[in-house]
């Protein structure tokens, strides 16, 4: 049994990886903005996971001060945790955002500063404690500039090279950290998008994300077929990037 | 004919689309989000699993939009005696996969698992054991709904007792069912004790859902609707309770692998000779006039969830379900009747099945009542629609009703001559709907020019 604490915990793949690690009979925090939406999902969890220990924390990636008063809160309650997951992020279609600066601004700040801001208050504890697994969810958008998602997948870029970082530097210190790049997945943050050939569930996700974290990769794509769609992505020349619209 | 026009199989142009079981649906957007309560203020209609086979779950003329609610999953609190609340989105199947290992099960379950809580009571779902358990919704002690106004009421039996039971069978047409409080069953084992039997003709077969139905809880049959003569109504009756420990094994049901049904089946590989082959071998399987044993509940409960998307099997053209309740005042032998008029009409049907029905619930608009139920997959073809006017005619004078959930083609008035109950759902639609924001595809084609 390990204590895993999930910061988006109650909505999406944060809300799929809190029931797999509920099932399994772990110690949970829950984490999210509000508060009222937390206890739902931990009722939810506790009894889907009648053995798990599920606790909350409110924390809201949208204002850092709110950052070391949940960490800390969450470490008083358990002495240590093994396992930081961040699925919680903002999104806006390319459309969106392009027309909007004011949420342009919102999402690249959440997406991109807040969370890395969120993940060194993260990582100091876990290296604190002697290690750990910072787990952070990417996005296969920040691969490559493409033109669906060039100013979502900016942010997401920008945290990717982050946390690749974050592995060399740290590892053979104890710190494991491991970015998950989701595809096209099926949740409300994609609802009304058109889903891809090779969309996945969150369900599915969470248990890759799980296997990934069990044996410490450092990068993981899922569904798994995405890993082979993008090496494609990453190596087509620029004039077929200019040309398609993926 | 009365469908509105754009209720279609798809073409190949089509791209967001939102479609009944059968296959026939509307270009439409799915709304779908965690949070029904802010998708749901501006909606018209709100929509689980799609297993309905009909229009009912495919928004109005006019309407570009539904919400989807299966993301709204959360299972909101579990009693020690069995009293699970949760979202409407919860589907039948997660609470199979996490309660009936730990000794619960929902009280009444439909064909699939495939289907949500909202879903169940919208429809007011019925199964096996409804000569005992009746409906879905007598087992809900409670739920929320938001109404017109956009305020979130919670109604019971005692509570708001209307809306409750409009909304129980309702279709969706009260409001949007937020979330659903039920009295879960507890099982045994998760196994099931079924002793099966082949029958020879269709009067044996409702006399023997009669007997049998007094020993076993939970009973079925299916028949085979291509023969005529002396062999109309022969099939297979399937008799089941859950097993006690001594007699189940140890394990749990293992889970099954389950196939996907390919998009690429043509059209004319059902077809009325396919059919009767299938019938044939099927029925003469069961060789044995009785057999018995502990079979996996899957198998039981829902043999065509083994196959992902089986609704491809009839291609593009898309199929209907057509399901019919026979009165007990009609006589015994009503369904000998139809039987013969579906056989001499060519209505060659896939699967066809049979089950006696037991009291009429509360739900205002629910299906059931006492009789025999008869349900056939029908491939859509050009003379489907006059077969369709021909049963409900004869539905009609055996004073009978069909199941909103599986139909797409009849007609409104015939539909009204089998609804006695319609006026008094009306008014309590439009007390609580005075401008009939919750509508759907089904609503307006069966009563839209009533509201």
């Amino acid at each position: 049994m390990s204590t895993i604490l999930i910061l988006g915990a109650t909505r999406g793949m944060g809300r799929s990886l809190a029931r797999h690690y509920a099932e399994r009979g772990h110690r949970l925090i829950l984490m999210g903005r509000n508060a009222e939406e937390l206890e739902a999902s931990a009722a939810d969890a506790r009894a889907r996971g009648p053995n798990a220990t599920i606790d909350t924390a409110v924390c809201d990636l949208e204002s850092p001060q709110s950052f070391a008063p949940a960490l800390d809160a969450a470490w008083k309650v358990t002495g240590k945790v093994d396992t930081v997951i961040v699925t919680a992020a903002l999104f806006g279609t390319q459309a969106q955002l392009e027309a909007d600066p004011i949420l342009l601004e919102k999402v690249l700040r959440v997406s991109f500063t807040h969370t890395i801001l969120f993940c060194e208050e993260a990582r100091k504890r876990l290296m604190g404690q002697g290690g750990g697994t910072l787990c952070v969810f990417s996005s296969v958008a920040g691969d490559r500039g493409r033109k669906p998602v060039g100013l979502y997948g900016a942010a997401k870029a920008g945290l990717s090279h982050y946390l690749e970082s974050l592995d060399h530097n740290y590892r053979a210190q104890g710190l494991v950290t491991v970015c998950v790049k989701p595809g096209f997945v099926k949740t409300g943050m994609t609802a009304g998008l058109k889903p891809p050939p090779f969309a996945g569930e969150p369900d599915q996700v969470a248990g890759d994300v799980a296997r990934a974290i069990a044996a410490g990769r450092p990068l993981i794509y899922t569904p798994f077929m995405w890993r082979w769609v993008m090496l494609v992505i990453r190596n087509l020349p620029r004039f077929v990037m200019r040309k398609i619209n993926f | 004919m009365n469908l509105p026009a754009d209720v279609r199989p798809r073409s190949r142009n089509d791209q967001q689309w939102v479609e009944g079981w059968g296959r026939w649906g509307v270009p439409a957007q799915e709304v779908l989000s965690e949070d029904l309560e802010r998708v749901g203020r501006p909606a018209h209609l709100f929509r689980g699993l799609g297993r309905s086979y009909g229009d009912s779950a495919l928004p109005a003329p006019g309407d570009l939009s539904l919400v989807t609610t299966t993301l709204a999953d959360r299972i909101l609190g579990f009693t020690d005696d069995g009293v699970l609340r949760a979202e409407a989105g919860l589907s039948l199947s997660e609470l199979y996969r996490l309660l009936l290992p730990r000794g619960w099960f929902t009280p009444v379950t439909p064909g699939t698992r495939f289907v949500t809580l909202g879903g169940m009571v919208a429809s007011d779902v019925h199964g096996k054991n409804h000569h005992v358990a009746g409906c879905f919704g007598e087992h809900v002690k409670s739920m929320h709904v938001m109404v017109a106004d956009g305020s979130v009421v919670r109604c019971s039996p005692n509570e708001h007792a209307d809306l409750f039971w409009a909304t129980v069978g309702g279709m969706g047409m009260t409001g949007h069912i937020l979330d659903v409080e039920v009295q879960l069953e507890r099982v045994p084992s998760p196994w099931i004790k079924q002793t099966s039997y082949r029958i020879p003709d269709i009067d044996s077969f409702t006399a023997a859902l009669k007997a049998k139905g007094k020993e076993w809880p939970m009973t079925v049959g299916w028949i085979d609707c291509v023969s005529g003569g002396a062999n109309l109504g022969r099939g297979l009756l399937m008799c089941g309770r859950w097993a006690q420990p001594a007699e189940a094994p140890a394990t749990l049901p293992p889970v099954k692998p389950r196939l996907t049904m390919p998009d690429l089946i043509p059209s004319w590989l059902l077809n009325p000779l396919s059919i009767r082959a299938f019938n044939t071998l099927y029925y003469w399987k069961h060789i044995a006039r009785e057999k018995t044993g502990i079979v996996h509940p899957e198998s039981f409960f829902y043999p065509l969830d083994m196959i992902r998307q089986w609704n491809r099997m009839y291609g593009r053209r898309g199929f209907t379900q057509y399901q019919c309740v026979l009165p007990e005042s009609a006589g015994l032998s009503a369904p000998r009747e139809f039987l013969k008029l579906l056989t001499r009409r060519g209505g060659a049907s896939f699967l066809c099945v049979i089950k006696d029905c037991g009291q009429q619930g509360q739900g205002m608009l629910s299906f059931p009542m006492p009789g025999m139920s008869i349900a056939l997959d029908i491939a859509v073809t050009k003379n489907t629609r006059l077969l369709l006017d021909e049963l409900n005619e004869f539905v009609i004078s055996a004073g009978g009703r069909i199941y909103l959930t599986k139909d797409t083609f009849s007609r409104p008035e015939h539909f009204r001559a089998m609804e006695p109950r319609l006026q008094a759902f009306l008014d309590v639609k439009k007390k609580w709907d005075p401008e009939n924001r919750f509508r759907s595809a089904q609503s307006m084609r069966m009563f839209g020019d009533l509201l």
